[in-house]
């Protein structure tokens, strides 16, 4: 039943390297060459295309926080990481629909991931739950916070971006948007 | 303080006030603690942002993926059909079995499989039930005017009959003509003259296109008959035209007189006239005459609810279908072309005519 997918593959240390460096044209090459194993694997068993885009999204973000945390030890195929860790979200994004309560029915060779994703579900949390801080923080709070921490703007743009008389005053308003953002982010903790 | 933690975090102090900063960091534990909850959470909202972009940056890849070329390379042909099939498989079984209740049972509270030889509904075949159903039968749309023979047992001899009609000689050799409907389905067929001798008969023909239907009587004590009075009229009448007709929609002789009022039968049917007639179950099969004596057709039914609407196949199909039939029963078929009864009167011409019709029986 399954075909035999060949494409061009980056090199697994290439990928690593670019991962690294935060390359987008590596991130590019990750995602055309391991995405349709995904939605093979995922739409031989049950699954549907926006499943296998989910699935995979999720994949490459637990490959990029495994890398950059620095352990990542290439003692196996990108490929084979990528698969097993899809696998095993897939089973279990199936037992929570209870569409499946069985296996998947594999193509490719599996690694035990069970580590990496407990660790990435806890940063899920984290993710989802900063992402909800940041909502309920409001304009013009979200963007000061992500214009200055996130995309590393100095106080002068911020400053012009938002019109305040001078920088002290954007830099005031900084930290009040700061820490309400940490009250609302621990609060909901 | 929180700005001096963040300054201490950047590097955005002086040698000097870092270290005073540091070492007042050393002493108090609570800032330290402070600065460390600082520097997690700056962590976290980084992490959250470069997330955050890498996902806008796969979603936009994904935009460009070829979505169709990488299915059909991925996945086998069949999937796509397969997939669609699990999915929907159930709801095209019941909505299968739905529709198929839907179509029988509709189609069996109109009567449509007792029915099946009525032309169309509406139309009123004129073959006679003789069994007890008849109540019910008549009820029943359909209502083929059948009549109960044995309901009328006190009045006659026990008829253990099913269904009579009429029909009427074709040759003096004994081929009878009647309609296709009342002798549809039959076990035996038994043609019953004025007199009340049964004779055995067969179908030899049959045409139920025009529901006509040849029957020979094949009874050893069957006698020919004396030449044919009437004759087959080959064109087709006129509107307005006198015509009588002799039949047994019960156990004797019924004449019925009218005229032809449409060139053309149920729901335009060109074979048929209509005849505004009065006729009954039992009439099947009896001959259409005008007052010259020629036969101008074969009474087949009416239509329900209607009044003086009665039909007959026209003489002229009547020969077409003869004219198909099997050669050696062709050969047979040689109809009379003399007129004995035109200048009679109608008492004169029905004495004639009675030893020629029928009543058919069918079991």
């Amino acid at each position: 039943m399954s075909k035999e997918i060949k494409r061009s593959v980056p090199t697994d240390s290439e990928v690593i390297l670019g991962i690294l460096n935060g390359s987008k044209d590596v991130l590019e090459k990750v995602y055309k060459a391991y995405f349709p194993m995904i939605l093979q694997m995922i739409v031989m068993n049950n699954g549907n295309e926006d499943d296998a885009k989910d699935i995979f999204q999720e994949s490459v973000l637990v490959l990029y926080d495994k890398v950059k945390s620095g352990n990542f030890e290439l003692n196996s195929k990108l490929k084979t990481f990528i698969y097993s860790v899809c696998r095993r979200l897939w089973l279990k994004r199936l037992s929570q629909l209870s569409r499946n309560a069985g296996n998947v029915k594999d193509f490719e060779d599996v690694l035990p991931v069970e580590q990496d994703l407990e660790k990435h579900e806890e940063r899920d949390k984290q993710f989802k739950q900063m992402e909800k801080a940041l909502v309920h923080l409001g304009e013009p709070c979200k963007t000061i916070i992500e214009d200055f921490y996130i995309h590393n703007k100095s106080m002068q743009e911020i400053c012009e971006k938002f019109g305040y008389t001078n920088a002290d005053n954007a830099k005031n308003q900084k930290y009040k948007c700061l820490q309400r953002l940490k009250k609302i982010f621990f609060q909901a903790d | 303080m929180t700005e001096q933690i963040e300054a201490y975090l950047r590097g955005e102090m002086t040698e000097r006030e870092k270290a005073e900063f540091e070492q007042l960091r050393a002493v108090d534990p609570l800032l330290d603690q402070q600065v460390v909850a600082h520097q997690t959470f700056i962590e976290q909202l980084k992490d959250y942002g470069n997330k955050h972009r890498l996902i806008s940056d796969m979603n936009a890849i994904h935009e460009t993926l070829d979505m169709r070329a990488i299915k059909e390379e991925v996945l086998p042909k069949s999937m796509i059909v397969r997939k669609l099939w699990d999915k929907y498989r159930m709801n095209a079984a019941v909505a299968a079995s739905v529709a198929l209740l839907a179509v029988f049972s509709t189609l069996f509270s109109t009567g449509y499989f007792s029915k099946r030889n009525a032309l169309v509904s509406g139309y009123n075949a004129l073959r006679r039930e003789m069994s007890k159903e008849v109540d019910r039968k008549i009820q029943r749309s359909k209502k083929e005017l059948m009549q109960n023979i044995k309901a009328h047992s006190m009045q006659g001899p026990v008829n253990p009959g099913e269904y009579s009609g009429t029909g009427f000689a074709l040759t003096t050799s004994g081929y009878i003509v009647t309609n296709n409907h009342v002798i549809e389905g039959a076990d035996s067929i038994y043609i019953q003259d004025n007199s009340g001798n049964s004779f055995k008969a067969r179908k030899v023909y049959a045409q139920p296109q025009y529901d006509i239907a040849v029957l020979q009587i094949i009874d050893k004590n069957f006698s020919s008959l004396k030449s044919l009075p009437y004759t087959f009229k080959r064109s087709t009448a006129d509107l307005g035209e006198n015509v009588f007709t002799l039949g047994f929609p019960r156990e004797d002789y019924v004449l019925g007189t009218g005229y032809v009022s449409s060139r053309t039968g149920y729901k335009g049917d060109t074979v048929q006239y209509q005849i505004d007639i009065p006729v009954n179950s039992g009439n099947s099969g009896s001959p259409l005459l005008d007052t010259k004596g020629n036969v101008l057709g074969v009474i087949s039914g009416k239509e329900n609810n209607v009044d003086g609407a009665s039909f007959a196949v026209k003489s002229k199909y009547l020969i077409e279908a003869l004219d198909e039939a099997p050669q050696e029963v062709k050969d047979d078929l040689i109809l009379s072309n003399k007129n004995s009864l035109s200048g009679l009167s109608r008492k004169d011409q029905i004495k004639k005519i009675k030893d020629y019709v029928f009543m058919v029986k069918v079991y």
